[in-house]
Order: C-alpha cells, then sequence, then structure tokens
C-alpha cells in the first residue's frame, strides 16, 4: 500500500482496504473516533432529510435554533403543489426552557402552526437537549392530535443517540404510523410505493412517468413530493420499491410485516440499474403487456441518450473517479456508470455503509481500489493524490477539498442541481462529468502537488 | 407558494418561524479558523459540527476543517469527559494543529462537563503535547446566536493566551467583528495605512479565502498566531468593532491585563469608517495618508452622482446587529428610510440604538431584536420597501413582495464571490453603493415599459 499508512489514522487502518491487499476485512457501522474530522452527521440529520420532503406536513424543530436553521431548504426536494416543507419552525429553546422544560412552548408553537398552515400532519423533531431535559414529545402530540384533529408524530430523533443510520429508522417508525390510515380502495393491483427518493432535481417525475407509461400506478412516493394522504393508503399498494441505502428500508420492512407487501430494492441511477429497476417491477407483476410496454420504454430512452454518452465516453476514456457517498448503495450504480463513460473507479467510499454493501463494493471493482468507511477530509485527499483522480464525486463538504487539489467534482447529494435518475440522469450525468474534468479552468491551476 | 406569510400581525408564544439568527457554535468555529495552525473542536454530537462545517462551506466555498468529540448516549449518560481526552489524543497526532479551540453545545453544557478542569487534566496527564495549546469558550446553543459564540470564543482566546509583559510598544489590539476574511484583511490594510501597530484577532483572511494552489492544507497560512495573541495582554488600547460582536473579548482582556478598551460601531459605510479613522487619529496623533483620504473623496463622490437615486427609497435591513445598525446608519446617510431593521440576535440595546440613528429619517419605524423573518415579511407587507438588504434567507421575501435584495451578511448560501470584498471602510462603502444602486436600477430597467425604457439613467 503505497503511502497509505501514513494518511490513516492509527485506529482507523480497519476501516480502510485497497483491493488485492490481503483478504478482503472491512470494519463498519463503527463510532466515529472523537477528535476525527468526520464528514458524518447524527441522528436528527437522518431523520429530517428522509421526513423533510413531504410537501404538505408542518415540521417542527423542538430545540435550539441551529437545528432549524441548518435543515432549512437545504436539500432541493421540489413540491408540484404545497410548499410547507420549505419554511422553517423551531421552538428555539432558551435557557429557561433548559431548565423548566419545554413541553408549553412546544404545545403552544404546535398549535399556532396548526392553526396558520392547516397542515395534513406534524411531525415534531426532538433534538439533543430534549433527550436530556426530559421533554415528553410524545405526550404533547397526543394532547394536541386530540385538541386540533391533526395527526402529530413525534420524532425521536436526538443527535447522540447514534448516526445517521439512526435517524432513518426512527424517520421510518414515524412514516409507518401514518401508514394503514387511508381507504385503499380503487387502487390498482399493478401498483407500487416509490421509497427512498426524494425528488432533488424533480427526479421522482421522471421516475414516476417511466411508471405511468409502463402501466403501473404509484399510490405513494416515499418522500419526495411527498403527501400526508397518500402516504396514508401507501399499504394499498402490491409492491414497495426502496431505492438508496436503506434510508426508508425499515419502513419496507415494517410494511412486509404488518400488511405483507413485497418490497424489491433498486437504484434509479445510470442506464444498466435503471433499466434493471423497470424490469424487476415488471417481472413482479407477471403482466405480458406491461413487459412489453417496459421493454419498449427501455428502448425509446437509450436510443435517445445513446449517441451522446458515446460521444462523451471518447472524451472521458480512461480518466479517473473517486467516489465518497452517505450511504454506500449509491456507490453501487456510480461504479457501472462510470464504467460505461469508459472511466475507473479508484477510490470508493461512504459515511454509513454495511458489512454487505462493503463486500460487493469489493466483489465489483477492480484490484487496486481503495475502499474506505468513515472517511476524513486528511485521508480522503492523500487518496485523492495518491491515486490521481481526475473526477472526485461527494457531497457539500468534499468539493472545495476536490477543487483545492485541482480535481473535478460532482455533487450526489442534496445540492445536486440536475437530476441524475433515470436515463435522462444518465446524459446528465455524463454531461456533468465532462464539463468539470474537462473544464480550461484546469489549465490555470498550478501543476498538481503530487 | 412559497409566499404564506399573513400579513395580519398577532403575538407569537416562543416559536420562530424562518429564524434571522443561528446557534452559538458555529460563531465559536468560525472565529477558531482566524487562529494560525488552529483546529476548532465541537464538544457534542457528530451533527453539530457536520452541519456546522456545511454551514461554513456553502458561504466560503471554503473546505472547513473542525473536529467533533462523537458523544454518543454513553457521553450523554456519563459526561463526555473520556471523548474529549480521546479526541485530543486524535487531533494532535493526526492532525497536528498548534491550537485546539473547543466549543461546547447544547448537549455538553446540559449534561455539565466541566471544560476547564477537563483540558487542565489532559494537559497534565500529557495529552495535549508541549508547545501546543487548547482552549474553550461555553457556547451553549440556548444562549444569544451565533454572534455571541463568535464573541466568546474570541474572548476565550484572551483569558486562556493573553499575557502582560508590560511592555506596550505601542500595541493596539483590535477585534474585527464578525466580518468576512474580506473585511478582516481589509481592516489590517487600514491599520497599516494608518501607521498603528496591531493585533487582529481573530483573523480569517489568508485561511477562508485561500487561494488555489493545487494542493489541500488542513491549516492555510493566514489567522493570528499565539505569539501575537499572547502580546494582546500588552496592549496599550483595544479596539472593539461592533459592540455585539467584540465587546466580551475586549471586556476580558481589560479584566485580565489592564488594557483599556473602546467599542465602535463596524466600518461599515462612511459615518462609521470615518469614526474608525478618528480613533486611529486619536491613537497615533498622525493625520491620516492621502491614500485614505482620496479612497473617502472617491467614496463620497460616488455617494453625490447617486444621491438623486437613493433619496426617498424605504429600505428593510435584517442581519446580525452590528452590521445591521452600521448599514442602517449609513442609509440614512443616503437620505433613505429604514423602516424596518430587525436582528434574530436577541439585546434591547439593538432596539434603541437603531431606533437613535434612524432618528427623523423615517417616521415610527419597525425595530426589532429577537425578530425572525417572518415578522420581518409581515412588516414588509403592511409597509412596503423599495430595497431590502440582508442574508440568502431574505430571498424567499424578496420574491413573494417583487423586491430589489441586496445580499448582505451570513450567511450568504446561493451566490459565489461575495467572501473575496470587504463591505468595511470606504473601498467597502463604494462597493455597497453600486450593489444597492444597481438593484434599485435593475428593477426600475425591468419595470419601465418601452416608452419610458431609457439609454442613459
Amino acid at each position: 500500500m503505497t503511502g497509505m499508512n501514513m494518511s490513516v489514522l492509527e485506529a482507523r487502518k480497519g476501516q480502510v482496504y485497497e483491493k488485492g491487499d490481503g483478504p478482503f476485512k472491512l470494519k463498519c457501522n463503527l463510532d466515529s473516533v472523537p477528535g476525527a474530522v468526520s464528514q458524518r452527521a447524527c441522528v436528527f440529520c437522518g431523520s429530517r432529510v428522509v421526513l423533510y420532503p413531504i410537501t404538505d406536513a408542518l415540521h417542527l424543530v423542538h430545540g435550539p435554533i441551529g437545528c432549524a436553521i441548518y435543515t432549512w431548504d437545504i436539500r432541493g426536494a421540489l413540491s408540484s403543489d404545497r410548499e410547507l416543507h420549505r419554511l422553517s419552525f423551531s421552538t428555539d429553546l432558551q435557557e429557561r426552557d433548559v431548565i423548566f422544560g419545554g413541553e408549553k412552548k412546544l404545545e403552544a408553537a404546535l398549535l399556532e402552526l396548526i392553526e396558520r398552515y392547516e397542515p395534513e400532519a406534524a411531525f415534531v423533531y426532538s433534538t439533543c437537549i430534549v433527550g436530556i431535559i426530559g421533554d415528553d414529545i410524545e405526550a404533547v402530540c397526543r394532547q394536541v392530535s386530540e385538541k386540533t384533529g391533526i395527526q402529530c408524530i413525534p420524532v425521536q430523533s436526538e443527535g447522540f443517540k447514534g448516526s445517521k443510520r439512526a435517524g432513518y429508522q426512527a424517520a421510518c417508525n414515524a412514516l409507518f404510523r401514518l401508514v394503514g390510515q387511508g381507504d385503499t380502495s380503487g387502487i390498482s393491483p399493478h401498483s407500487i410505493n416509490i421509497l427512498g427518493d426524494f425528488n432533488l432535481a424533480g427526479e421522482i417525475w421522471i421516475i414516476q412517468d417511466y411508471y405511468r407509461r409502463m402501466g403501473i400506478e404509484v399510490v405513494a412516493t416515499i418522500t419526495g413530493d411527498g403527501r400526508v394522504a397518500d402516504i396514508q393508503r401507501a399499504h394499498g399498494a402490491r409492491l414497495n420499491v426502496v431505492q438508496c441505502s436503506g434510508a426508508t428500508l425499515d419502513l419496507a420492512k415494517m410494511m412486509k410485516e404488518r400488511y405483507g407487501i413485497p418490497y424489491i430494492r433498486v437504484s434509479y441511477f445510470g442506464v444498466d440499474d435503471m433499466a434493471e429497476a423497470l424490469y424487476k417491477v415488471a417481472d413482479h407483476f407477471q403482466d405480458e403487456s406491461i413487459k412489453k410496454r417496459t421493454n419498449a420504454l427501455v428502448r425509446e430512452e437509450l436510443d435517445a441518450i445513446y449517441p451522446e454518452i458515446v460521444r462523451f465516453r471518447q472524451a472521458l476514456k480512461g480518466k479517473r473517479a473517486a467516489i465518497y457517498v452517505g450511504g454506500a448503495f449509491k456507490a453501487f450504480s456510480l461504479i457501472k456508470a462510470f464504467r460505461l463513460l469508459g472511466m475507473k473507479v479508484v477510490l470508493v467510499g461512504s459515511q454509513t455503509g454495511t458489512k454487505e454493501d462493503y463486500e460487493e463494493l469489493e466483489a465489483i471493482t477492480d484490484p487496486g481500489t481503495i475502499i474506505v468507511d468513515d472517511s476524513n477530509p486528511l485521508e480522503l485527499s492523500e487518496f485523492l493524490k495518491e491515486k490521481r483522480v481526475d473526477i472526485f464525486v461527494g457531497g457539500v463538504k468534499e468539493r472545495p477539498i476536490a477543487y483545492k487539489l485541482g480535481i473535478g467534482f460532482c455533487d450526489h447529494n442534496h445540492e445536486r442541481k440536475e437530476a441524475l435518475e433515470g436515463f435522462i440522469g444518465m446524459y446528465n450525468f455524463a454531461k456533468e462529468v465532462y464539463s468539470t474534468v474537462m473544464s480550461p479552468v484546469w489549465h490555470f491551476v498550478p501543476r498538481k502537488a503530487v | 407558494m412559497l409566499n404564506m406569510t399573513p400579513k395580519e400581525i398577532h403575538k407569537r408564544k416562543g416559536l420562530k418561524i424562518n429564524p434571522a439568527k443561528t446557534c452559538q457554535p458555529i460563531g465559536a468555529m468560525y472565529a477558531s479558523l482566524g487562529i494560525h495552525n488552529c483546529l476548532p473542536h465541537s464538544h457534542g454530537s457528530q451533527g453539530c459540527c457536520a452541519y456546522h462545517r456545511s454551514h461554513l462551506t456553502r458561504h466560503y466555498k471554503e473546505p472547513i476543517m473542525a473536529a467533533t468529540s462523537s458523544f454518543t448516549e454513553g457521553a450523554a449518560v456519563f459526561g463526555g469527559g473520556a471523548n474529549l481526552r480521546q479526541a485530543l489524543k486524535t487531533m494532535f497526532s493526526v492532525y497536528k494543529p498548534d491550537v485546539v479551540a473547543v466549543h461546547t453545545t447544547c448537549l455538553s453544557e446540559t449534561i455539565g462537563d466541566d471544560l476547564p478542569t477537563l483540558i487542565k487534566k489532559a494537559a497534565d496527564d500529557g495529552i495535549i503535547p508541549k508547545g501546543k495549546t487548547v482552549i474553550h469558550a461555553n457556547t451553549p446553543s440556548y444562549v444569544g446566536s451565533h454572534v455571541t459564540g463568535f464573541a466568546n470564543m474570541t474572548a476565550a482566546m484572551v483569558k486562556y493566551l493573553a499575557e502582560k509583559n508590560g511592555h506596550s510598544g505601542k500595541l493596539v489590539s483590535v477585534i474585527p467583528g464578525y466580518v468576512e476574511p474580506s473585511d478582516m484583511r481589509e481592516i489590517k490594510r487600514i491599520l497599516n495605512l494608518m501607521g498603528v501597530r496591531h493585533v487582529l484577532f481573530p483573523d480569517t483572511s489568508d485561511v477562508l479565502d485561500a487561494g488555489q494552489k493545487g494542493k489541500f492544507t488542513m491549516y492555510p497560512r493566514g489567522g493570528v498566531k499565539v505569539e501575537e495573541l499572547k502580546s494582546t495582554g500588552s496592549s496599550e488600547l483595544t479596539l472593539a468593532l461592533g459592540k455585539f460582536a467584540s465587546e466580551t473579548g475586549a471586556q476580558m482582556l481589560e479584566q485580565k491585563c489592564d488594557v483599556p478598551f473602546q467599542v465602535l460601531d463596524l466600518p461599515i459605510g462612511i459615518s462609521a469608517t470615518d469614526r474608525f479613522i478618528e480613533a486611529l487619529i486619536d491613537i497615533t496623533g498622525a493625520s491620516p495618508p492621502e491614500t485614505l483620504i482620496e479612497e473617502r473623496g472617491r467614496a463620497v463622490d460616488i455617494m453625490t452622482d447617486m444621491l438623486q437615486y437613493f433619496h426617498g427609497k424605504k429600505v428593510a435591513i435584517f442581519g446580525d446587529p452590528d452590521q445591521v445598525l452600521s448599514l442602517t446608519e449609513f442609509a440614512v446617510n443616503l437620505g433613505m428610510k429604514p423602516v424596518h431593521v430587525l436582528t434574530g440576535t436577541p439585546g434591547k440595546l439593538f432596539e434603541r440604538k437603531a431606533k437613535k440613528i434612524i432618528g427623523q429619517a423615517a417616521e415610527s419605524p419597525n425595530v426589532k431584536s429577537s425578530g425572525d423573518l417572518f415578522l420581518l415579511h409581515q412588516w414588509i407587507k403592511n409597509e412596503p420597501v423599495d430595497l431590502l438588504i440582508g442574508n440568502t434567507y431574505g430571498k424567499y421575501i424578496a420574491r413573494a413582495e417583487d423586491i430589489p435584495f441586496v445580499r448582505f451578511g451570513f450567511p450568504i448560501l446561493d451566490r459565489i464571490g461575495h467572501s473575496y470584498f470587504p463591505t468595511v471602510g470606504y473601498r467597502g462603502a463604494i462597493r455597497l453603493l453600486e450593489k444597492m444602486l444597481d438593484a434599485i436600477m435593475d428593477r426600475q430597467d425591468r419595470d419601465a415599459p418601452d416608452f419610458r425604457f431609457e439609454l442613459v439613467m
């Protein structure tokens, strides 16, 4: 492992692996080492990103002001109708509330907000401090629900009670309270819920359109462009189609247990995975006309973008990519997408990958690829230099690091502005990769200091 | 659809809608980044640190380095002492900072971690290597705002490091306020032009506006050095620019090392910059150099060129208290009417000062501390304005009410480049003038029917 030792914390050695370097072993799902400049977030963050795209619900953050500010409209989760999710509501806890408790304040805030905005439901997020001072948000939610007739759902998302992944679970628990309340009559036997898509840059609309063209009814979009009433009747769908690294997988599991709804896991990134997702759904329903329509759809969409992809590939062939994302599941698709562009993935990592995720990554990557769990900027920058990377795919905190190194960057996280899902998403992705890797600006950057 | 604010105002109980402040720790983190070779450390859950880093990254478009104690349930029950010790070991062995600046969070404050004792013990046990420094500030998120956090961390620099050696050598300590790296650079330039020997702290210039060098460094070359912070104890005077962000540090320096201090308004706009220069003249006894006089002349020249367009225009200003007060004064200087003036940071003093500054310039203006943008929007619905000035979050109001909008303050999340241009000093005033009038005239062009659409304006 050339030069790798210098950049890896002693305590983190088990969380870094270079393919071909002995038998595969990678520790993951560990708490971060205190003192590390970790790229990870907290339970609250996990819950908030999952639930926030529900556009007609009230999202009230119970805590000091910061938690509300840092999650105020930061993720481009688009809505086709209401925009209530894009406002920021906080109980703005003060010192006296920390001493005497914040329940009264919470109740007053909830009552006022419900009266003003007439939401379909209200989510109340608890933050670190609420867990310490012991406000009973469950009880407050119950009282306000009774008073107003609007369901108020506590989200147990105290930041310190685990990682972002624990926040996904808390969000799924909250969602599961809604499921099962709506009328399911009239739902087609060929129906699904879309889980784990947050409608960034309007992506869920692309996917919904595919399903519509296949002849499949989408009951609820969870949670991108989400509606409370749709989620309440989500148990009427015949299949849950789950995307992403498991932000909403727990919900699918709970719905399978209680309502017997099967689920499949898919990815909408890259042409292979996008096509496979649609075929899987078509196969599930065992309906010849759906299959036929699906085949036609895939062919049509591929034909539309393929010449463009070939053009990009000619320019990008042989370029080297690094991937560091929140959940590992996305990385699988990205590896395939880069291959389609003739590029080589030399580093792949995630904040919250599981053992199974990393085993699969090991299986599909080329020898010499570095696989890393819960990395930090120093480590990442060393690997980027060592592997002579041309483009780095990551989130908001990674972008300036890539730029400082003189490396192209693509945000595949909250801040993507172009839809990257679907067949058209592959085209957008290729275009974005091309524009950053081939930018003339890099000519003005000092020679990369390797 | 985003316009969901009703015109009618009624009293709210303990609820903020679309806040106009954020929490202390991010201000402390920003201040810490203004120390040379310093790694800010967030003593709390991982999320706080990640959020602050993301938020600062979105504003500065620079890598923001900070570590966290990564609290878990165990830490919440048994205290975060063990996490802090492990964190210090990790930071000094891996990231090798000269200084670690620890700030607390609502979590570590509420469970009652005793930072001074924990840090002393870590030093006694050899966890803090020789020659390295650890400082801390208490920054509970449920008190004050990000501005308070900045002030507290600045005070911590003094508390831990300032030393009195009896030889002043005409050194002046300058606390620049919670301003941009470019502003700190500009304040230093003015101090140098005026021949004032100074230590400016914190100083984020060359940290958060570092150039592209083809490599990533944990610690860009800027920041106030520990030796310089020590020397503040021997300075003959502290100039605290902006009461809310800078007075706490100046008071600490007086308390610890008997250094008298003077609180000035942030030198934004012509009057406040004049007062800043006058204070520097008082210190050195020398007249300002020709360069500065010419800069002032250019600023005033542009003000005269523009006066007919600004006169009588209604403006709403919101943001951090020190910035808002100086900018409000600038608006009054231009003949504008600041009809709505608001900060999210608590402090009745803000309201008194703002009212005094506005004086007769606007009839019964709306002025509020601890306000939020929901209230500001309601005010504007009741009394529309010609111009809105504030941070990125103002864009919702600007769109809903179709008002020209100038981005100013922290944070700006939707534009790039702002952190490279100062708004302090005469040069800063020139930039503000251009931005403000551009916004107003762009609107005039956009709205003009063909027959009123003019080439020469």
